[in-house]
């Protein structure tokens, strides 16, 4: 789960991170308001999970109630422009009014986890306000990376030798390593996979103050923090996510693509090569699909619905390795899916094999259903098909 | 021989009488498994259908049946308390079938236990064919033989296997490492054991996108086993950056964890990568007809 900016600096500011005063606000009224009660210079900044807000003119400057509640409204006018990452663009829904602040210079400070050390890691440069991919292309002697060893902790040391490391300007070196300490006991504390402060920002007085934050904390770890099922419920999840969750299927499990070819397999590792047998058999694949384990008839009828109604699939692979589960029973699931949808029909081509394959098989016949014997038929077999329904 | 896993291993079921423990129980044992006997706190002293003792706590289990393995299924709030009660008590392997384990859990888990083996988490276990099975794989598609297996997945190592299978090329190991940011065992790790098993002669691989555990491989493949003959596969090519597919690993993030740094890994250090599943049978047999090159 990926926290808005005012949701991460909540966190900043319950973990001792100093952050600017600021104001969260729904509406343009409401920045206008604020102004008008705390004058002063502020920005105002468009709610989103996507980046690049400010080079799509979604962060402004306002020093007045006017100006702030024509620059809100000029804001929320339209959505976030897609990018390669998110197609759809993304809604602005609220807006985050924060005081400006005089910055001298702007650094990095991140913790990752580092998959391959199975290690958290802080990330730190002296560069920061660009992507850190930029800045380690740019000034890579200016990243300095530190492995935490999680039977140790954090200990002080860590922040001092990552401020000496990035070569940090002494006057900011102390509130540095602060914040190091802050973001870690953050990270732990609430079972984060990445905390992130870009820019962070040193201010031309001597304060260093998260001028951005970016949060993912760990779906999995949510029971530890009961509190986030709500922030759950405030933060959208994507489009596919939704209907995944609809369906029934794991919010992970469901992806969609521009094509017109829909699969669905039961194992995310299969539904994977089921999507690249499609692409190799030079379909377009409509969406990604793990039916999970114990693919009975209302779990089938429901991923079927689920991408006839929501993909442009005009035909539907379903690739099934019989496990755990058994063949019989999807194909009686499949039988019985087809038979009580009310959603469009369109052809299936089933691959069954494994645990009770033949009488699987047979129950598909029986249907008037063929179904084909391997991944690679089924994906050529399902090609044709969609080309056809082209034609 | 065989990795991990044989005849000898004697192991127990954390959550043995479970839903989940209580089935898959009955299919290792169908198996050949040597299964001594489970854990369920609580309900020591009960017995499973299969006649296997129920204790109380690990420690009681290893003590009364000298279990060396454990396969754990617990919910995921409970599955670091449950490899930390495996560790204490000096049990050397455990498979953690749990899937959605926190990852916080696992980085403490992974560098506290020395000495304990873990395969998984959010996995589907072990099998050394016509030995043993410890996990949810299902046992009739494994026939013993000499090539060793890893994959990230559950049912693609099925199909991949059964193809091996269909071909006449039994399997000596077959290791489900996890789909899981932080698991307890790596390719790497895994490569490191066939190296030194006599039982093995190739090596398929079934990787998928998100994290660096294939380059990994490949590093170490390059450096360590250049005579052995390896295929690759690699799952998701065609992935959208920034989204997870199904497993919590497969993820795209920035430029870590492409497909085409996998591929370019592998044909780097002349590991052949499959296309698809089922050019994987001609591509291995291909590798082993080859005389060994030591260059």
């Amino acid at each position: 789960m990926n926290l808005m900016e005012y949701q991460g600096k909540e966190l900043f500011r319950r973990a001792g991170i100093p952050v600017p005063r600021s104001r969260h606000a729904l509406a343009p009224e409401d920045v206008a308001g604020f102004i008008e009660a705390s004058p002063g210079e502020w920005v105002v900044k468009a709610q989103v999970l996507m980046g690049g807000r400010g080079k799509a003119g979604k962060i402004q400057m306002a020093s007045d109630p006017e100006s702030g509640r024509t620059k809100a409204r000029e804001i929320m006018a339209t959505a976030m422009p897609p990018n390669r990452q998110n197609p759809n663009g993304e809604d602005i829904k609220s807006l985050l009014v924060e005081e400006r602040l005089d910055i001298a210079k702007e650094a990095y400070c991140a913790i990752t986890i580092d998959r391959a050390a199975r290690k958290p890691v802080f990330i730190v440069s002296r560069y920061g306000g660009m992507e850190i991919e930029e800045v380690s292309s740019e000034h890579p002697e200016s990243i300095a990376r530190f492995h935490v060893d999680t039977a140790m902790g954090y200990s002080p040391f860590i922040g001092r030798e990552l401020a000496f490391a990035a070569e940090l300007d002494p006057g900011y070196r102390k509130q540095f390593a602060a914040i190091a300490g802050a973001l870690y006991d953050l990270f732990f504390t609430y079972g984060a996979k990445l905390v992130e402060i870009n820019p962070l920002a040193l201010t031309a007085d001597g304060r260093v103050i998260a001028s951005d934050a970016k949060v993912e904390l760990d779906d999995d770890a949510l029971f530890h923090n009961p509190e986030f099922a709500q922030w759950h419920a405030v933060l959208p999840l994507d489009e596919d996510e939704t209907l995944a969750a609809r369906a029934g299927v794991g919010i992970r499990n469901f992806r969609r693509f521009p094509g017109d070819v829909g699969t669905m397999a039961n194992g995310a590792g299969l539904a994977m090569a089921t999507m690249d047998a499609v692409s190799n058999a030079g379909g377009q694949i409509a969406n990604f699909l793990d039916v999970g384990g114990g693919a009975n008839a209302q779990r089938v009828r429901n991923c079927y619905e689920l991408v006839v109604n929501n993909t442009g699939a005009t035909v539907f692979f379903i690739n099934i390795f019989g496990g755990i589960t058994r063949g019989d029973e999807v194909a009686r699931g499949v039988v019985e899916a087809m038979r009580e949808t009310t959603s469009r029909k369109i052809p299936l081509v089933i691959r069954l094999t494994g645990t009770n394959e033949e009488e699987g098989r047979r129950i598909l016949s029986q249907a008037g259903m063929t179904p084909v014997e391997t991944m690679d038929e089924g994906a050529r077999e399902a090609v044709r098909l969609a080309a056809k329904a082209k034609a | 021989m065989s990795i991990f896993l044989d005849k000898n291993s004697r192991v127990i079921v954390q959550g043995i009488t479970g839903a989940e423990g209580s089935y898959h129980t009955e299919r290792m044992v169908k198996y050949g498994t040597n299964l001594v006997g489970g854990v369920t706190p609580g309900k020591g002293g009960q017995e499973t259908p299969q006649g296997l003792p129920v204790f109380d706590t690990v420690k009681a289990a290893v003590a009364a049946t000298g279990a060396t393995h454990t396969c754990i299924f617990v919910p995921p709030p409970f599955a670091a308390d449950a490899l930390y009660e495996a560790y204490d008590a000096g049990i050397t392997l455990a498979v953690c079938i749990t899937e959605g384990v926190p990852v916080h859990d696992m980085l403490k888990v992974v560098s506290t236990t020395d000495g304990l083996r873990i395969i998984g988490p959010n996995c589907p276990g072990l099998v050394s064919p016509g030995k043993a099975l410890v996990g949810i794989m299902p046992g009739h598609v494994f026939k013993e033989g000499n090539i060793g297996v890893m994959s990230r997945s559950g049912t693609l190592t099925y199909e991949v296997v059964d193809l091996l299978t269909r071909n006449g090329l039994g399997q000596s190991t077959c290791v489900g490492v996890g789909g899981d940011p932080i698991i307890g065992t790596t390719f790497v790790e895994c490569l490191r054991e066939f190296k030194n098993d006599p039982q093995t002669e190739a090596i398929v691989l079934c990787g998928e996108i998100g994290g660096s555990d294939e380059e990994d491989a490949a590093a170490f493949i390059a450096q360590h086993m250049p005579e052995m003959p390896v295929v690759a596969f690699i799952g998701g090519r065609n992935a959208p950056p920034g989204k997870s597919l199904g497993h919590a690993g497969a993820i795209i993030s920035g430029n870590f964890g492409t497909p085409q740094s996998k591929i370019a890994a592998f044909q780097a250090v002349g590991v052949p990568v499959a296309e698809r599943p089922s050019e994987i049978p001609d591509l291995l047999k291909e590798r082993m007809a080859k005389e060994p090159t030591f260059s």
